[in-house]
């Protein structure tokens, strides 16, 4: 049976899968709960500086998009970091660490942008037991109007700073958490390396208004007719996490550096496609506010069946799918498939046709008896009707054989070649 | 217990007045909202769906199931009408499972339709419920048309003229309007007096005016509507009950099931039903169904469907079948009564196995008697006092395209007339097309008909 044992940055867990620094993650009733459940670590609820805490909302504090039969694909929420004293803190995050010297826990900070503020607090948290820290540079709302989380995030000269503040201070090791809502995420990655970082994490919340009330007038989370946004997680947003942790994970200037995947992890199988594009484990959030903290056993079992299905360790899935994210020039052009359907599977809903002869190609022909059939002189493969059929693999993809004509083009298949060499590309002619 | 439970012959009150109320609730009640969310989230919004094209009055399904699940009940309910002024008692009588359910691809996918016939029911409740009619009628034609019966032809045809403008009278033979929505549906199937309810509100629209106990070729004649009327539709339905054609049929208590069903719709204390303790329902279709499942609700003992054919061919859907035997009602089939046997009342009745083949039914040696204190005849109904210059096929009105009969001026539809089977839905179907044709040719604007 494989290993889960993780030990991602010198920080061991019996597993990979953490809960992220987020409402789960606030207290200490929680994080029991989290630990006899199975999860492997916990990132703590963001800490702030001593003084008085920062307050919440006292209406709604979440949004949320629903899938049918009201299924949560993603959440927002205008929370703000922990609102509870930093002594209670402190004190429930020792008493937890003490019970649970096998698992992880790595404390979230966000404090003000100045030396000495970062330095008392890593002061604060040296005897807490804590395995390390997680710096918040991306809290979306409420702490970034105040200077922090995603308004230093979003700075990668700041990054870089308050890194290297955290590392000069700090034996702990060191994550730093990025904000997704940047243009480019490999400036951040590269700004935190350059601090001395020893693994990101990403990616925090997205920028959002999930709904609008069409009565008030107001976006949803309506605070007395007022609505602000929120940052946006769950399984909505996992394809653009996924996207972020490959750009890093490929990107020269940043690649080896440890990962940390965050958004939208459901099952195990969303952890392991995490972690085949290079994160070294995984964070957790919305799936637990959705079905709670035994989910957690499902993504263990899962992730080991896998596992041992495909012969693997844990650390061979690591970045295993890396090397195939690559940029769009340099995809096969000459690679031919058609859209074949399976009548014995097909139920003749008619939604491949639909989507194809409204919106695509014309390429799926409805014949009497509503037989569906692709048109392959018609058909370029752009996969929407496999999309759209409600029935798993009814509709699959055939590649045609090396020297096959595409009956779309009457060209016969070739071999291996790409953009950066086809007859169309300008820049291509211009380096001849 | 009753105490009138066991006792022999055809007795009222088998059950006690509260056994009673229990038995005769509502069969597939209402779904919530939630539920209404739920089963709508499965349908797929099919290209050209199959359900449409299995639906008579070809209601836009997915349309009105995407427009319940975003939370658009009303308009759910006006796709619905639009087809189908009857989509609320056809929610509820409709056999689905051989219509649009039984053409759903979930079918084909889990054996799971989406619950179409429980989702039309929640949204023609809905916009029922608010008491005003939907509809506005288009300015006045001047034109006048005679409908012949109340029943879901007569009335869908009148709703569709009236809408256009013209003015209806109908002329129905019995004291209540409905037809069989009224007085030939299990009680179950449509609570709370539907039938009237819907009846009520589709007169809402106003130009319908209805005259009761006038039946043709007594009180009114062809002729003389026609004379009067721009055009005359002919919606009256099935007067007439098969006989069975067996020896001693004429013994008491051997009764035509839709009189039984229809004197238990008009009962107002069940209690006072007489009903027999052994029960034996002669025929397959859904009226057999119907007397038997209620027979047993009323408290009969022991009731059997008894049909001539292989169960196969049973006009009773197999979920009307399921819903007979799970209320303890026994299926023979196969097999043809000869002979009702007794002294003044039936006793038992003697029954003949069947073969079926290529040559038709035979009766075979082998013979069985069933016990009986009551017979209900549920083998058709036929047309009844119908003019004699009207060209008839098969025993019904012969109708052309929507509902033209041999006669200029005179169109017909429903149970009445050829074309489709005897459902409720197809008769709403047909009394819309004719309207629509009918209009056409008054006033010479075009034909809309959905679907």
């Amino acid at each position: 049976m494989a290993d889960l044992r993780s030990n991602f940055i010198g920080i061991k867990s019996p597993n990979p899968f953490w809960l992220a620094s987020a409402p789960p993650t606030d207290k200490e009733y929680n994080v029991r709960r989290a630990f006899q459940a199975g999860w492997g670590g916990v990132v703590w609820k963001t800490l702030g500086s001593e003084g008085p805490p920062v307050v919440n909302v006292n209406g709604p504090r979440y949004g949320v998009i629903h899938g049918p039969d009201r299924r949560v694909l993603g959440i927002n929420n205008i929370e703000l970091i922990t609102d509870r004293p930093l002594e209670v803190n402190l004190r429930e995050i020792k008493s937890v660490k003490r019970d649970y010297p096998d698992r992880a826990l790595v404390i979230s900070l966000m404090v003000p942008c100045d030396e000495d503020s970062w330095r008392d607090i890593l002061h604060r948290i040296e005897d807490t037991g804590a395995d390390g820290v997680e710096l918040n540079f991306g809290c979306p709302h409420g702490m970034a109007e105040r200077g922090m989380g995603s308004a230093v995030g979003q700075v990668p000269e700041y990054i870089e700073m308050v890194t290297r503040w955290v590392k000069t201070h700090s034996r702990m090791p060191c994550i730093v958490k990025l904000t997704p809502n940047i243009s480019d995420i490999r400036k951040p990655a590269e700004a935190a390396r350059r601090g001395g970082a020893d693994a990101v994490s990403l990616i925090n919340t997205i920028n959002s208004i999930t709904s609008v009330d069409l009565d008030l007038f107001a976006p949803q989370p309506t605070i007395d007719g007022k609505g602000s946004h929120g940052g946006y997680c769950g399984p909505a947003v996992k394809p653009i996490a996924l996207n972020m942790v490959a750009e890093i994970a490929r990107n020269p200037a940043t690649a080896g550096l440890p990962i940390s995947g965050i958004g939208g992890v459901t099952t195990w199988r969303d952890a392991a496609e995490f972690m085949a594009l290079g994160a070294g484990n995984v964070q957790v959030c919305t799936a637990a506010m959705t079905y709670g903290f035994k989910v957690v056993q499902e993504m263990i079992s899962g992730l080991r069946d896998y596992l041992d299905s495909h012969e693997m360790a844990l650390s061979d899935l690591i970045g295993r799918a890396t090397p195939n994210v690559t940029d769009w020039q340099h995809l096969n052009l000459n690679y031919v498939t058609k859209a074949v359907i399976d009548q014995d599977l097909c139920i003749s809903c008619g939604r491949c046709f639909a989507a194809c002869e409204d919106t695509s190609h014309q390429a799926i022909g409805m014949k009497p008896g509503r037989v569906f059939e692709v048109i392959e002189e018609e058909c370029v493969a752009c996969n929407l009707c496999i999309d759209v059929c409600p029935v798993e693999n009814c509709i699959t993809m055939r590649e045609l054989e090396v020297g096959e004509i595409d009956k779309r083009t009457g060209i016969a298949r070739g071999g291996y070649a790409n953009w950066t060499s086809h007859p169309n590309n300008p820049m291509a002619r211009a380096a001849e | 217990m009753s105490q009138a439970r066991l006792s022999p012959g055809v007795v009222p009150g088998r059950l006690t007045p509260n056994e009673l109320v229990a038995n005769f609730v509502d069969v597939a009640p209402p779904l919530t909202p939630h539920e209404a969310r739920v089963a709508a989230d499965r349908c797929y919004f099919c290209h050209d769906a199959p359900c449409i094209t299995a639906c008579p009055t070809s209601i836009d399904i997915p349309l009105f199931i995407r427009q319940i699940a975003t939370e658009t009940p009303d308009a759910a309910a006006m796709t619905i009408f639009h087809a189908n002024i009857f989509g609320g008692m056809c929610a509820r009588v409709c056999p689905t499972e051989t219509l649009c359910e039984g053409a759903c691809v979930r079918m084909e996918a889990e054996g799971k339709p989406v619950e179409i016939g429980a989702l039309q029911r929640f949204a023609t409740d809905g916009l029922m419920a608010r008491g005003s009619h939907p509809f506005k009628r288009a300015p006045s034609t001047g034109k006048r048309v005679a409908v012949v019966g109340a029943g879901p032809a007569g009335l869908s045809c009148a709703h569709r003229l009236a809408a256009k403008g013209h003015d209806v009278t109908i002329f129905d033979a019995r004291p209540k309007p409905g037809g069989l929505n009224e007085y030939g549906i299990a009680s179950y199937k449509a609570v709370d007096g539907f039938a009237q309810a819907e009846v009520d509100w589709l007169l809402g629209i106003g130009g319908i005016q209805i005259r009761h106990e006038q039946r043709l070729g007594e009180q009114i004649s062809l002729d003389g509507l026609k004379a009067e009327y721009d055009a005359v539709f002919l919606g009256m339905g099935l007067a007439g009950v098969n006989a069975l054609r067996a020896q001693g049929e004429d013994r008491r208590n051997v009764l035509d099931a839709v009189s039984f069903i229809r004197d238990l719709r008009q009962a107002t204390d069940l209690a006072a039903l007489p009903i027999g303790r052994d029960v034996v329902v002669i025929g397959g279709g859904m009226t057999a169904v119907d007397a038997a499942v209620q027979a047993r609700l009323l408290g009969a003992e022991n009731v059997s469907i008894v049909y001539r054919r292989d169960q196969s061919r049973m006009g009773a859907s197999r979920h009307e079948q399921d819903h007979a035997t799970a209320n303890g009602v026994r299926i023979i089939c196969n097999a043809a009564p000869v002979a009702v046997h007794g002294n003044g009342s039936v006793v038992e009745v003697e029954f003949c196995y069947t073969t079926d083949g290529p040559s038709g039914l035979t009766l075979t040696d082998n013979r069985f008697r069933l016990k009986a204190d009551q017979v209900f005849r549920a083998i058709g109904q036929r047309l009844q006092g119908v003019p004699e210059e009207l060209k008839l096929q098969n025993g019904k009105i012969a109708i052309t395209g929507p509902g033209r009969t041999s006669l200029g001026g005179v169109w017909a539809g429903g149970d009445c007339a050829t074309g489709g089977d005897d459902l409720t839905v197809t008769a709403v179907a047909q009394g819309r097309d004719a309207a629509e044709d009918m209009d056409a040719l008054l006033t010479g604007r075009p034909v809309e008909i959905p679907g």
